[in-house]
């Protein structure tokens, strides 16, 4: 397939861009910030509107069935003014889970829910610190027609606002294999504790406390969600590399804009060559990112055999990268990029908390090792 | 899409019964690789039979116009070629400068009478060219040489020296930058010369390299008589020829970023020498440093597949040569250093021609970030023409 964009996937891009630029600009980040908010239903409303909810949600099930490179395209506008949503938790991850593992009748009521934005749900999965989809401790234990499920998660993406969670947890006797069960947030037993973090966003920290849950909200078969986790974690990992290119991007022009406007020693310092040089490098690894990215996400549009190498090519590429812009961009812009007054600071802090949604540098490129044999 | 299928089975059954056997192992030593020319000697009866049914269809130079023995080629039949010969790993027939860089410019600005002449010979690998550019005081500011081209009459009297001139001494050819007028801005007054290195006055002084190997040469030129039929394009215009043709060198030297057919990845090697612990790459430190490089060593090869597409969509940004020359040498040296690390003292091995192959390659790679304008000289395309960074 080429690593080209077709006429469909460019106007896209183009409404894309155009929406967001409008409806939230960096500014509106900003201002959500000063007044205490962490997301805008209004702008969630809007991006429902646009049928972003259901861009990667199969057509019968009330979703635009336009592919994970659509889904990119989107989010990687998003990134670039630092908009806010759960677009990429549940729009992309949760509805891939629902669609991959779902009954037919979870289906046809939750998915047309996500695709219209109506009801938001989120992967409670870690319950460390650092991304680390093998540790899970959590447990659900048949108990006639129910399970009891005991244990907790931490940052749950969205976990302040989602109305659901899909729970991973183990059962005995299930070869230790994973299973998924949706969790209302008001159901009994369920405690949140909301965190705030530096980019602005909430994440949830979950307990689930003899949390008893019927037998339909069991998500699949028992201990069987592995590959099902694997694929949406796969999703969750491109779609956050899509997201940073588009960071990383607007960071970066906005530091080039800066070099040719900023005068010291009675010259633009733009002229230097120790800039130049450093902006022509940081150029170069950028338009790798957006060949990765966009191979990726054709990966899990066309489910090939190295989707799961792909995506941790891209995330750990794009982790890697998105670091070095916001960086640089921070240090060219000097003593100013260093006020909260500067936007630049802003994708600073949202490269940082991008980069570990969904895996770092770091878990990625050491799961591209492993899955390469090494 | 039928035909291109159709294309692909009958390229695959014409690879099968056409590349021998030995064609198909991987690439050992310098001798594994086939460069032709008039004093070639071939290192087995089957790289003669490689390249001469290779030549025979073409394909030595897939892309190329028919009608001067090329392949004919539309470019998707040509990635249907490529990824057939990647799939039984053979090697290429014929390493060339002839194809990479001079060919590409002589099919824009030659003559037909110099392209009826010239690429054919370049297609069967019947002359080996070699390339004259840069000068002892003409490196990374190329245009500033001096080599001289005289008008007398019927013929150019060529007289100066050229350094770095890769392989002058087994070279039959020279593509060579002359100075046809002193009195014009130093980019005006450069000509593009086609002359044989046996011509009277040409001398050729091997270069020994810190590798031990001397792939460089000084060549001097002592009123060199090359007649004017050999001047390819307009007088004093042959700096566009040069530019362009350096945009393919830059591809051909960037390309060498990319593992080639029939090598194995480097943490394969790594893994086999050594070894494995829980399954893992043993050393962990390698092991990162080998990912960090193979996630690169695939974005990059990714790029180049992503510039083709668009170039072919229509949505190209133009400028990639700088980037792909940039990024391939880079990648190169850092697989280098690796493959030393991996290696450990072993890779040290000096004097023997066989084992010494890996330390050569590692110190050779070294020359990939300075030859063909060097990284900096990248870096500042990139910085003015693309980024559009003030002066």
């Amino acid at each position: 397939m080429a690593l080209v964009l077709n006429e469909e996937q460019q106007m896209l891009r183009d409404s894309a861009k155009t929406f967001i630029q409008e409806s939230s600009p960096v500014s509106a980040l900003r201002e959500q910030r000063d007044r205490g908010d962490e997301w805008s239903p209004e702008l969630w409303a809007g991006m429902a509107e646009m049928g972003w909810t259901g861009i990667a949600i199969p057509e019968e099930f009330g979703g635009l069935e336009f592919g994970y490179v659509g889904a990119g395209l989107v989010i990687e506008e998003c990134g670039r003014t630092l908009a806010a949503s759960p677009l990429l938790s549940s729009s992309f991850v949760a509805a891939s889970l629902i669609a991959d593992l779902g009954s037919s009748e979870q289906k046809e009521t939750l998915l047309p829910a996500i695709a219209g934005g109506e009801v938001i749900i989120t992967l409670a999965l870690g319950e460390t610190g650092r991304f680390d989809p093998d540790t899970i401790a959590t447990t659900a234990v048949a108990a006639g027609d129910k399970f009891v499920i005991d244990g907790s998660k931490s940052h749950v993406l969205d976990g302040g606002i989602a109305n659901r969670f899909i729970v991973a947890a183990r059962s005995k006797g299930d070869n230790n294999g994973l299973s998924l069960f949706l969790v209302d947030r008001d159901a009994k037993g369920v405690h949140i504790e909301t965190s705030l973090n530096a980019d602005n966003r909430l994440v949830a920290n979950l307990r689930f406390e003899s949390v008893s849950v019927s037998a339909d909200a069991l998500l699949g078969e028992v201990g069987l969600a592995q590959e099902a986790v694997q694929r949406a974690l796969d999703i969750g990992a491109a779609l956050s590399a899509a997201e940073l290119l588009g960071v990383a991007q607007e960071a970066f022009e906005r530091t080039l804009e800066y070099l040719k406007e900023r005068k010291q020693f009675g010259v633009l310092v733009g002229s230097f060559q120790a800039l130049q040089h450093r902006a022509a490098q940081l150029f170069c690894e950028l338009e790798l990112c957006k060949s990765v990215v966009l191979k990726a996400l054709q990966a899990i549009d066309q489910d090939t055999a190295d989707r799961s190498l792909l995506a941790s090519m891209a995330k750990a590429k794009v982790a890697k990268t998105a670091k070095l812009s916001v960086n640089e961009a921070v240090q060219m812009f000097g003593g100013i990029g260093m006020t909260d007054e500067f936007d630049i600071g802003f994708f600073m802090k949202r490269s940082a908390a991008a980069s570990q949604e969904y895996g770092d540098y770091y878990y990625h490129s050491d799961r591209f090792a492993h899955l390469n044999g090494y | 899409m039928a035909n291109l299928e159709e294309f692909r089975e009958q390229t695959r059954a014409w690879l099968e019964e056409n590349c021998p056997a030995s064609m198909r192992e991987p690439i050992n030593s310098d001798k594994d690789q086939c460069w032709g020319g008039r004093n070639w000697v071939f290192a087995s009866e089957e790289q003669r039979l490689w390249l001469e049914r290779m030549a025979e269809k073409g394909w030595t130079a897939p892309q190329w116009p028919a009608e001067y023995g090329g392949g004919g080629l539309a470019r998707e039949e040509a990635k249907v070629l490529q990824q057939e010969v990647a799939r039984i790993r053979a090697r290429r027939p014929l390493e060339s400068f002839g194809i990479d860089m001079l060919g590409p410019a002589l099919l824009k600005f030659a003559s037909e009478e110099q392209k009826q002449r010239f690429i054919p010979e370049i297609i069967r690998g019947e002359i080996r060219w070699c390339q004259g550019y840069s000068e002892p005081n003409a490196g990374s500011d190329l245009a500033s040489l001096q080599t001289r081209a005289d008008d007398k009459g019927d013929h150019y009297l060529v007289s100066g020296s050229k350094v770095w001139t890769s392989y002058a001494d087994k070279s039959d050819w020279i593509f060579c930058l002359v100075r046809t007028d002193f009195d014009v801005s130093k980019h005006q007054g450069i000509s593009f010369l086609l002359f044989d290195m046996e011509s009277p006055g040409v001398s050729i002084n091997p270069i020994k390299l810190i590798s031990g190997n001397s792939p460089f040469c000084e060549t001097v030129f002592e009123n060199v008589k090359v007649p004017k039929e050999n001047l390819v394009g307009e007088l004093n215009k042959g700096w566009d020829i040069a530019k362009y043709l350096l945009t393919h060198e830059r591809e051909m030297i960037g390309g060498f970023g990319l593992s080639r057919a029939g090598t194995e990845s480097l943490g394969q090697t790594a893994i086999k020498a050594i070894g494995a612990s829980n399954g893992r790459l043993a050393e962990g430190g390698i092991r990162s440093a080998i990912s960090e490089f193979e996630i690169d060593e695939l974005a990059f090869a990714l790029t180049i597949e992503r510039v083709v597409d668009e170039a072919k969509a229509g949505q190209g940004t133009g400028a990639a040569s700088s980037l792909l020359k940039l990024y391939g040498t880079e990648l190169n040296k850092i697989r280098n250093e690796l493959l030393m690390s991996v290696g450990g003292s072993d890779a040290l091995t000096w004097g023997s021609e066989e084992k010494a192959e890996q330390v050569q390659r590692w110190l050779r790679s070294k020359g990939n970030s300075i030859e063909g304008g060097s990284s900096e000289i990248q870096l500042n395309i990139i910085a003015k023409r693309i980024l559009g960074l003030p002066s």
